[in-house]
């Protein structure tokens, strides 16, 4: 073989090389959408700029913050599921910690001894006032055909004007010590108490949404709510629980980011609405509805925290992480564009 | 001419050789490849001015492709198009309409929320200093549908109007610029007679004027009245070019590589207990008003009439989807008019409707979960809210391979499918539980003529297994040889109930007009 035939079956061998990454890279786009993609740009780029983001701890760390935007994301789903959106979640997790906190601190202060019954008592209250937003969204949006954008923007002024009145703007303190100590700070073999509650909840959610009736009615509300309705399906009811579920999640993210603060915010969550949309879409999860896989979100949710900590590390300054989220936001709606666009091209 | 045509001459059209035998439009060895099929596989086809060349095939045989490929839609592969005398590469659709190739899809183009006229000049908007100038585009509007007989005013909006009217107004876009190639994709397919009436002089008139017209449909009738030429597709390969005198065994022959005769299967009367009895029922705003039928198991019982006739809306207020003003429904002796959908399902009512995009299936999520949502709280695919997915997979695929669903992936999503598979898909949907009174609204709307009688089959197997069924149908072919019993709406009200030898096209269609013309 003379080296010119050598060369040119090298340049065979790195020629079908190449297309075989291209087509990798085709078939995970296709499957998985821009995520993947976006998650390995971020890993190496912060890699890169900071020393400390991929160790282990850093990670955990990531992990931990991320879970209140993942349980408020995978509440988000269920909205965008049935083909709508809630704009109030900020405002459900600052009304539950504003109400969890206070009914908290009163029962302590009445109760000194009865530390666990106060803190049920407290955790309770903040998560009836925060699935009531979800209530009122649900029945305002099933049973009165409100859209989703004005029904959950009025509940979200609402929320927010309540907290403010209860609490005139000030922390509210007087919680028992243990409440911060077990659900913010607290470990289980190792693994922060928030990234385990919120572990369980992603399993009983993958179960809701994939292996019972009211999970696959979801879907079909969303992708076709007249198609449903023929079919049998309650689908008030449907949409009405998609609203429920969505606040009762943003709900446990309030109390569980109470527990961290230590102290009731009526100035908390004011990103959520943003991000958890911003989690839902990069996740591939239709803003018409019917579309998106629950595993999906959290990855969209933990790639939105990995950012933000990335972002942190290598000192990028506050205000400007803002516009990187935004401009994330319609980078991933349009790359999910032109994926729908290359799908429609390859299928025709 | 031919230099006239391609440069130069905005509005489209103008002058055209009339006696001239050449084609405006002759396609050659013209191929279109989709991963996996050969939608065109050089196909040949001309089109001379002044003549209405009919598409004539089954759903899938490459009828949309192939005006697709000439209205500037989609590029082919290979083969070409020569117009008027001169080769010819369409760039987009509007590279096309400025050659005066039009074309009216079945797809509409409208936008819901801007008025008649407003959709007319969509695009091309005439202006005066850089402003509308409303009063030309009122006048030539008004204009345009007063040519056209189209009974609508330039100011309402298409938001409100009826599907009829739509397509309507979706045709005379199509006759704004003077066309030199106009392209009706099955445009009849949601008129009134009265309406298609129009459409055909209409169609006459832009002949006269040396106009060519590709038609596509699955009507027969309406090939002779208004055709020259057929052009036969079959999968995606032209099978004959032949005139429109063509007997219809022959067309459909050609077409399927069947005869006509095993389209409608013969199907056996035997007539059990009274089902459904429907007394003095009424539904808001007197679109049905008292009617009162009653369907017996082991029957087909035909609903027959014009588009607005009601006869929907009835077999829907039977649902409980149209809400009831008036009168009562019973279903085996018990009294269905406070269920739910649900419990209406439950108690052995199915309704399937005509609709299958709008209101049949959820197109973004797979076969499976679309045939067995319906059935989805039957003890057949869950136990206390939990789904039994295995059985669910198993269940589906065994249908739809019976149904041969093609092709028989079941976790595709039903976007994916073809329009008769989908309609596969949608009749499905009724047999995963116990239903014993079938509504059919429509069911062969659209679809070719290979699945049309695998849908009469299946509408057979459930009549003979005891099953009672209301075919609700504006075909009336369909009626004519399907039926045992026939009821002709119109207006809302009953006309006539017709029985054995008394169901024939004559009869019917005088009870579908009978009032109008009193």
């Amino acid at each position: 073989m003379s080296d010119h035939d050598r060369m040119a079956v090298k340049n065979e061998t790195t020629r079908g090389l190449v297309a075989r990454v291209l087509y990798v890279f085709q078939l995970v786009l296709v499957r998985w959408g821009v995520l993947p993609f976006l998650l390995i740009i971020a890993v190496v780029v912060f890699a890169l700029l900071s020393e400390n983001f991929l160790t282990g701890r850093n990670l955990m760390n990531v992990v931990r913050q991320s879970t209140y935007l993942t349980l408020v994301s995978m509440g988000q789903m269920f909205a965008l599921l049935t083909g709508g959106f809630d704009l109030s979640v900020g405002t459900i997790l600052a009304l539950t910690s504003v109400v969890g906190a206070t009914a908290m601190a009163a029962a302590y202060t009445a109760m000194p001894d009865a530390v666990v019954l106060s803190i049920v008592i407290g955790m309770v209250a903040g998560a009836a006032a925060g699935t009531a937003i979800g209530v009122v969204n649900g029945i305002g949006i099933s049973l009165f055909n409100v859209s989703p954008f004005m029904m959950s923007l009025g509940m979200a002024s609402v929320g927010f004007g309540l907290a403010l009145y209860m609490t005139g703007g000030t922390p509210v303190y007087g919680m028992p010590i243990e409440f911060g100590d077990t659900f913010g700070f607290g470990t289980l073999l190792n693994l922060p108490v928030p990234v385990i509650i919120t572990i369980a909840l992603i399993a009983v959610l993958y179960f809701v949404l994939n292996w019972t009736r009211l999970g696959r009615y979801f879907y079909a509300v969303g992708g076709n709510i007249k198609a449903a309705r023929l079919s049998g399906i309650n689908t008030r009811l449907t949409l009405f629980l998609a609203y429920v579920f969505c606040g009762a999640l943003a709900a446990v993210a309030g109390i569980l980011l109470t527990a961290r603060l230590d102290t009731g915010e009526a100035n908390i969550g004011a990103t959520m609405p943003l991000l958890s949309i911003a989690a839902c879409v990069i996740a591939g999860v239709s803003l018409r509805g019917g579309v998106g896989r629950l595993e999906n979100v959290v990855f969209g949710a933990l790639f939105i925290g990995l950012v933000q900590n990335g972002m942190n590390l290598a000192r990028i300054e506050s205000y400007l992480q803002i516009v990187v989220i935004g401009a994330l936001l319609i980078f991933a709606v349009v790359s999910d564009q032109l994926r729908l666009r290359y799908i429609a091209k390859i299928s025709s | 001419m031919a230099q006239h045509l391609l440069h130069g001459h905005r509005d489209g059209g103008g002058e055209l050789p009339r006696h001239d035998n050449s084609p405006l439009l002759e396609l050659t060895g013209i191929s279109r490849y989709y991963p996996g099929i050969k939608a065109l596989d050089r196909v040949d086809f001309t089109l001379r001015s002044g003549e209405v060349h009919v598409l004539f095939g089954e759903n899938g045989a490459g009828k949309s492709t192939l005006i697709s490929i000439v209205a500037g839609a989609v590029k082919p592969h290979g083969g070409e198009i020569h117009f008027a005398g001169q080769s010819l590469q369409l760039a987009c659709v509007h590279h096309a309409r400025t050659l005066g190739i039009s074309a009216v899809f079945q797809e509409f183009s409208l936008v819901p929320d801007l008025t008649v006229e407003q959709n007319l000049f969509l695009g091309s908007e005439q202006t005066k200093n850089g402003l509308l100038d409303k009063k030309y585009l009122r006048k030539r509007s008004t204009q345009i549908l007063e040519r056209l007989g189209f009974a609508l005013r330039p100011d309402q909006r298409v938001a409100y109007l009826s599907r009829a009217e739509q397509q309507m107004v979706e045709i005379a876009k199509a006759f704004r610029t003077s066309a030199t190639v106009l392209i009706l994709d099955e445009p009849t397919a949601s008129l009134t007679e009265r309406e298609t009436e129009q459409l055909f002089d209409l169609i006459q008139q832009v002949k006269s004027q040396g106009v060519g017209i590709i038609y596509i449909t699955h009507r027969i009738n309406e090939i002779r009245q208004i055709g020259d030429r057929i052009t036969v597709l079959r999968d995606g390969q032209r099978v004959a070019t032949v005139s429109a005198q063509t007997s219809e065994r022959e067309l459909v022959r050609l077409m399927t590589g069947q005869v006509i005769d095993q389209i409608f299967p013969k199907i056996a009367f035997s007539p059990g207990e009274q089902l459904l009895e429907v007394n003095d029922l009424s539904t808001a705003g007197g679109i049905v008003a008292d009617v009162s039928i009653n369907v017996r198991r082991g029957e087909i019982v035909g609903l027959a009439g014009l588009v607005g006739s009601g006869k929907s809306e009835l077999g829907r207020a039977l649902f409980g989807l149209n809400e009831k003003t008036g009168g009562s429904v019973r279903l085996a002796g018990e009294s269905i008019d406070d269920l739910s959908v649900r419990q209406i399902m439950d108690r052995g009512l199915f309704y399937i409707p005509a609709d299958r995009r709008a209101e049949g299936l959820v197109m973004a999520r797979s076969v499976r979960e679309n045939i067995a949502l319906p059935a989805l709280h039957t003890r057949r695919f869950s136990k206390a809210m939990i789904l039994r997915r295995r059985a669910e997979a198993i269940q589906v695929r065994e249908l739809a391979g019976r149904l041969n669903l093609q092709p028989l992936r079941i976790e595709q999503d039903a976007a994916n499918f073809s329009g008769g598979n989908q309609q596969k898909i949608l009749l499905a949907k009724c047999l995963m539980q116990e239903i014993s009174l079938f509504v059919f609204d429509e069911p062969t709307v659209g679809v070719d003529v290979g699945t049309r009688a695998a849908i009469y089959e299946f509408i057979r197997d459930l009549c003979e297994a005891g099953a009672a069924v209301l075919l609700i149908s504006s075909d009336l072919p369909e009626i004519l040889y399907l039926t045992h019993r026939v009821y002709v709406m119109c207006r809302g009200v009953l006309s006539a109930e017709l029985s054995a030898n008394e169901i024939t096209q004559e009869n019917v269609l005088r009870h579908c007009f009978e009032q109008q013309a009193a």
